[in-house]
């Protein structure tokens, strides 16, 4: 096969993703003039270039095509149905350059089936010429560029001319034509001879054609060698680095400095030749979508977050087909069809969510559907049937095992199409792709709400930035990504090691962070001088949890390449990966993922809650708890964010005073409040947990405290006892959950409202809008302890209701994350209504960042507080209440 | 073992014969890479008993095999520093440690019998049959069979 006819497979198969995706958009947004031009001028390269080459069947057809969107820019309707007939046009383009890529010449065939309808549509155009049809002509067939230039017609306006058709022809020789697929892999075959060095930011250029994109072509193994290459620089580069650490002043210090710059600025510039956002993976989605929506009778929604996101192209190539199965396997089986979900009382659209997003070094992939969930019964009948499990041991499983078995080779078969409703299909294939770039895949599902699965992909195949430690001796890189902060601990300064139980913690401005001791964790403790209350604390952040990892010893950081484990060690959760350092010693890179697995709170499990709020729009965020015993065997629980501190109170030096206990401490006298049933012992140490506010602490006296759990906090059964909010299924247990509110004024009666009560000398009221039940059960009596009315709303279109209803509100307090509309959107609406425009709103919000603070000034609030900061929320209410006050 | 091959006398197999535990092993040339002698082994936590740890040879990460630990050998002198035999599979590279290296041998291949009745279990797991020297039993390694393993292998 030629060069040129090589050439011109790649960049049309490139086009056409282009072209395909492009149409998509353009049928759900027919007015956008700028797409139109962009299918429009891209098919008519393809024809002028099957012209040039002598490929008649494919210029008749892309020419017939072109026809038809001529209209549409002519001001022809754009129905679904010529939205269809193109793509089937597209498609049979795509099936002719399959053949000529295997062949070498354009297949025999006739389109004049295709040809016919599309010029059958085109004329059925009451606004167009109805003699401007004369492409498909026989003597279109047997056209040269020549007997084309003379067949064409008038141009239109915005049409290009011959001339300029020859030119992008050209040009196309050197430069990419399709901007928005440039650097997507073409057809497989075509991808082994060529692909586009640069990479592409920004998907859609709006005019991208003609606009020159400096780039060439290189064959991807000149990258991998050169990659291989760079490699080994790095290390080379690490090893001198490491010897000039040792002596001190060589003269040498000054070029391997420089020699280590330019290196690094290699390293990157080959990294990013070799990084493609992954959007280029979900270029044909969006088609593929359109297209089982409409042959399956389903409103399907595709949402792309991340599609930014760059990974390896190796990478890419690799997860590309199992994503594009998983999303088939989401409108397939996973979304019902509008009356079913109707019937489910959810919108008659589904949704199949794609987000890509790093990760503590991994990049992790979700895609997630609101359909019905997996089938538990069936896929337990499945395994059964196949022998993967017998009834006894399934019995036992929870839901979540008895999900992955979709996921075991065999369990889909040809029968489990028809027979099993939820997924199944091919899931075995796509874990051998995951697994061979050393991945992994999960799934959660929650039946009748969706289900999503997560892949999560380490960067094996990168350079990446890791912090040196040492533990018991041996040396182990953590990956700088996850890493928030070091601290140093130590006995009696600010930052030091406080245990709850056997938990270590550190509690680190003013939050509680657990700890781990790599060294246990990785069963090499050599019992040597482990000082528990000194050492080094490498502070991790993985998704939203934070933690800290003890270490003996901090070293430096150095570029690293990550090797993969052998296949013999990578069961081993706790490293992601090793490497070679610059003294030539290997090393284990540490998996944050699987420290956070290790600490209980499996990351994962929290990634797919998270993921599953978002997919469900519903549920709580996740809260740490403090886990303890007062009064019955029954745990009960607190939000740790209450909590200022934990004390250990020696019972000696607790003192009765005007019937009540007291205890000194720091310098002032602490009462104690007894929960229910709690009886002070006689010696020894009581616990206690302290609340602190405005400079008065009150210490609330428990049996034992068990331990810190994060979890999702989901208060099932309201309680009418006094003290306690209600009770939730915390570590699978029922807890209760205690009321501080209730507490506290026990201690000092005017605990909430002793100095808010001036502000609220007048009633002012409050909208607070929150979907959690937690928090408008805990923050409901603080706002009416500080003399305000309280009006309750458990979404924002509650909220909207209730400030139409005609009642005044002085300020109005909403929660960020809420489903159907979030808080930025409450506000955004509000905002907009001129009769509410003038009240102040308030986010709360678990999320505090500068881009959320500033997300949230845009949407028009007032103030963003933190959920647990009382203090600061009834002062930011004051504030504005008070503005009010002034202005009214 | 059978007689298939007498006609053809050139059927040879080349062995890189290493002892461990005072047992004569040979593996058969085709499969092994190179003999080195660890450095800087780097031990694996978690990792199972058999897994010596790993090591960097020519900027290449080794997986090592401690050869005693597999064959549920007691552990060496641990002042003697073993040698490595080098083998690979499925494009990862693996470091057999053994005590000693010993002589390249050439042997026929209708010599090797297999494996005796008598033979330790756990060393005939890891046979791919045996040859009879003069005065001692050489068991050949299969190479494969000895990095079949398993992951729940977990130490403890």
């Amino acid at each position: 096969m030629d060069d040129l006819l090589c050439e011109f497979l790649t960049e049309t198969n490139e086009s056409l993703d282009t072209v395909d995706n492009q149409l998509v958009r353009f049928e759900q947004d027919p007015n956008n003039a700028k797409i139109l031009d962009n299918i429009f001028r891209l098919v008519h390269t393809i024809k002028g270039t099957c012209g040039f080459l002598g490929l008649p069947r494919l210029e008749a057809l892309a020419h017939a095509a072109e026809t038809l969107m001529g209209k549409f820019r002519d001001g022809m309707a754009v129905t679904g149905e010529a939205v269809t007939l193109i793509l089937s046009t597209i498609d049979r383009i795509k099936d002719i350059l399959g053949q000529l890529e295997a062949s070498g010449t354009e297949p025999e065939g006739a389109d004049a089936d295709l040809i016919d309808a599309l010029h059958r549509m085109a004329e059925r155009d009451p606004s167009g010429p109805a003699s401007d049809i004369p492409e498909a002509t026989p003597e279109c067939e047997i056209a040269g560029t020549l007997t084309y230039q003379i067949l064409e017609r008038p141009l239109r306006p915005g049409e290009v001319s011959l001339d300029d058709l020859e030119r992008a022809f050209r040009e196309t020789e050197v430069e990419s034509i399709a901007p928005a697929s440039q650097s997507a892999p073409a057809a497989p075959a075509a991808s082994k001879l060529v692909a586009t060095a640069a990479p592409k930011k920004g998907e859609d250029m709006p005019e991208g054609d003609r606009v020159a994109n400096q780039s060439i072509r290189v064959n991807v193994d000149t990258l991998e060698h050169l990659m291989t290459m760079v490699s080994e620089l790095v290390l080379t580069r690490n090893q001198l680095l490491e010897i000039s650490r040792r002596h001190e002043d060589t003269e040498f210090k000054v070029p391997l400095q420089r020699l280590s710059n330019v290196t690094a600025e290699l390293q990157e510039g080959v990294m990013k030749t070799r990084m493609q956002p992954i959007g280029n993976a979900w270029q044909k989605l969006p088609r593929i979508v359109r297209d089982l929506s409409s042959e399956l009778g389903k409103q399907i929604e595709l949402e792309m977050h991340g599609a930014d996101t760059e990974l390896d192209r190796q990478v890419l190539d690799l997860v590309k087909d199992p994503l594009t199965h998983m999303v088939r396997n989401s409108a397939d089986h996973g979304l019902e069809t509008p009356a079913e979900r109707i019937r489910a009382g959810k919108p008659e659209q589904g949704t199949i969510r794609l987000s890509a997003y790093h990760e503590g070094g991994h990049i992790i992939i979700c895609i997630a559907d609101n359909g019905r969930g997996l089938d538990t019964e069936r896929i337990k009948a499945k395994a059964i049937q196949n022998g993967l499990a017998t009834e006894a041991e399934i019995e036992k499983m929870t839901d979540a095992q008895i999900h992955k078995f979709i996921f075991a080779p065999g369990f889909s078969t040809a029968a489990a199409v028809t027979s099993v409703s939820g997924r199944g299909v091919g899931m075995d294939v796509v874990r051998t792709n995951i697994d061979q770039i050393g991945g992994t895949i999960d799934i959660k599902s929650v039946t009748g709400e969706g289900s999503s699965v997560i892949i999560k992909i380490p960067l094996t195949l990168a350079i990446v930035s890791a912090l040196i430690v040492e533990a018991a001796g041996d040396r182990f890189a953590i990956p700088q990504l996850s890493v928030v902060e070091l601290v140093r601990a130590r006995a009696n300064s600010e930052h030091r090691i406080e245990r709850i139980r056997d938990t270590p913690v550190l509690r680190l401005r003013n939050k509680l962070l657990p700890l781990m001791h790599l060294k246990r964790l990785l069963k090499i403790d050599d019992g040597a001088d482990s000082d528990p209350e000194n050492g080094f604390i490498v502070v991790t952040q993985v998704g939203n949890q934070t933690f800290g990892i003890v270490v003996d010893g901090v070293f430096h950081t150095e570029e690293i390449v990550v090797k993969p484990m052998s296949t013999m060690l990578r069961h081993i959760g706790m490293f992601s990966g090793n490497t070679i350092l610059g003294d030539g010693a290997v090393i284990m890179i540490i998996d944050p993922n699987g420290i956070a697995h290790a600490l209980g709170a499996s990351v994962v499990t929290q990634q797919e809650i998270a993921d599953e709020n978002a997919a469900r729009a519903g549920g709580a965020e996740q809260t740490s708890l403090l886990v303890f015993r007062a009064g019955s065997d029954q745990p009960k629980a607190v939000p740790l964010a209450l909590v200022t501190r934990l004390e250990e109170i020696a019972v000696a030096k607790i003192e009765i005073s005007d019937g009540r206990h007291m205890v000194q401490y720091r310098e002032q006298l602490m009462p104690l409040v007894r929960m229910d049933g709690v009886s002070i012992g006689t010696d020894g140490t009581q616990p206690v947990l302290v609340f602190a506010d405005d400079g008065r602490a009150a210490g609330l006296v428990v049996d034992e405290i068990i331990d810190i759990v994060e979890e999702r906090l989901n208060i099932e059964v309201a309680s009418s006892r006094s003290g306690i909010l209600g009770s939730a299924i915390i570590k699978g247990r029922a807890t209760d959950v205690i009321d501080i509110g209730h507490f506290l004024p026990m201690a000092f009666s005017d605990w909430f409202r002793r100095k808010e009560m001036r502000a609220a000398a007048t009633a002012r009221s409050v909208l607070l809008v929150d979907d959690s039940a937690f928090f408008r059960n805990m923050l409901a009596p603080v706002l009416k302890a500080a003399g305000y009315q309280v009006r309750l709303a458990t979404n924002a279109q509650e909220g909207l209701v209730a400030l139409r209803s005609g009642q005044e509100f002085d300020a109005i307090l909403t929660d960020i994350e809420m489903p159907d509309m979030n808080g930025f959107e409450f506000a955004e609406t509000v905002r907009s209504d001129d009769r509410l425009s003038g009240t102040p709103i308030i986010a709360l919000s678990s999320m505090i960042s500068p881009a959320a603070i500033e997300r949230g000034r845009q949407a028009g609030f007032h103030d963003y507080v933190a959920k647990f900061d009382r203090p600061g929320l009834i002062a930011a209410l004051k504030e504005q209440t008070a503005e009010i006050g002034r202005a009214a | 073992m059978t007689t298939v091959n007498q006609a053809n006398e050139s059927a040879l197999t080349e062995y890189v014969t290493a002892t461990i535990g005072g047992q004569l092993f040979g593996l058969p040339i085709s499969r092994v890479q190179d003999v080195f002698k660890p450095e800087r082994l780097t031990r694996v936590p978690l990792a199972s008993n058999d897994i010596a740890g790993v090591l960097n040879l020519r900027g290449r990460i080794v997986t090592a095999i401690d050869m005693r630990a597999r064959l549920k050998l007691p552990k060496g002198e641990a002042d003697r520093r073993p040698m490595a035999v080098g083998v690979e599979l499925r494009g990862e590279s693996y470091g057999l440690l053994i005590d000693s290296i010993g002589e390249v041998m050439k042997l026929p291949d209708e010599g090797r019998e297999v494996n005796p009745a008598n033979l330790d279990r756990r060393t005939a797991e890891l046979s791919a049959g045996v040859y009879r020297l003069d005065g001692q039993l050489m068991v050949v390694l299969d190479v494969d069979r000895v990095l079949e393993i398993a992951p729940d292998k977990l130490a403890a």
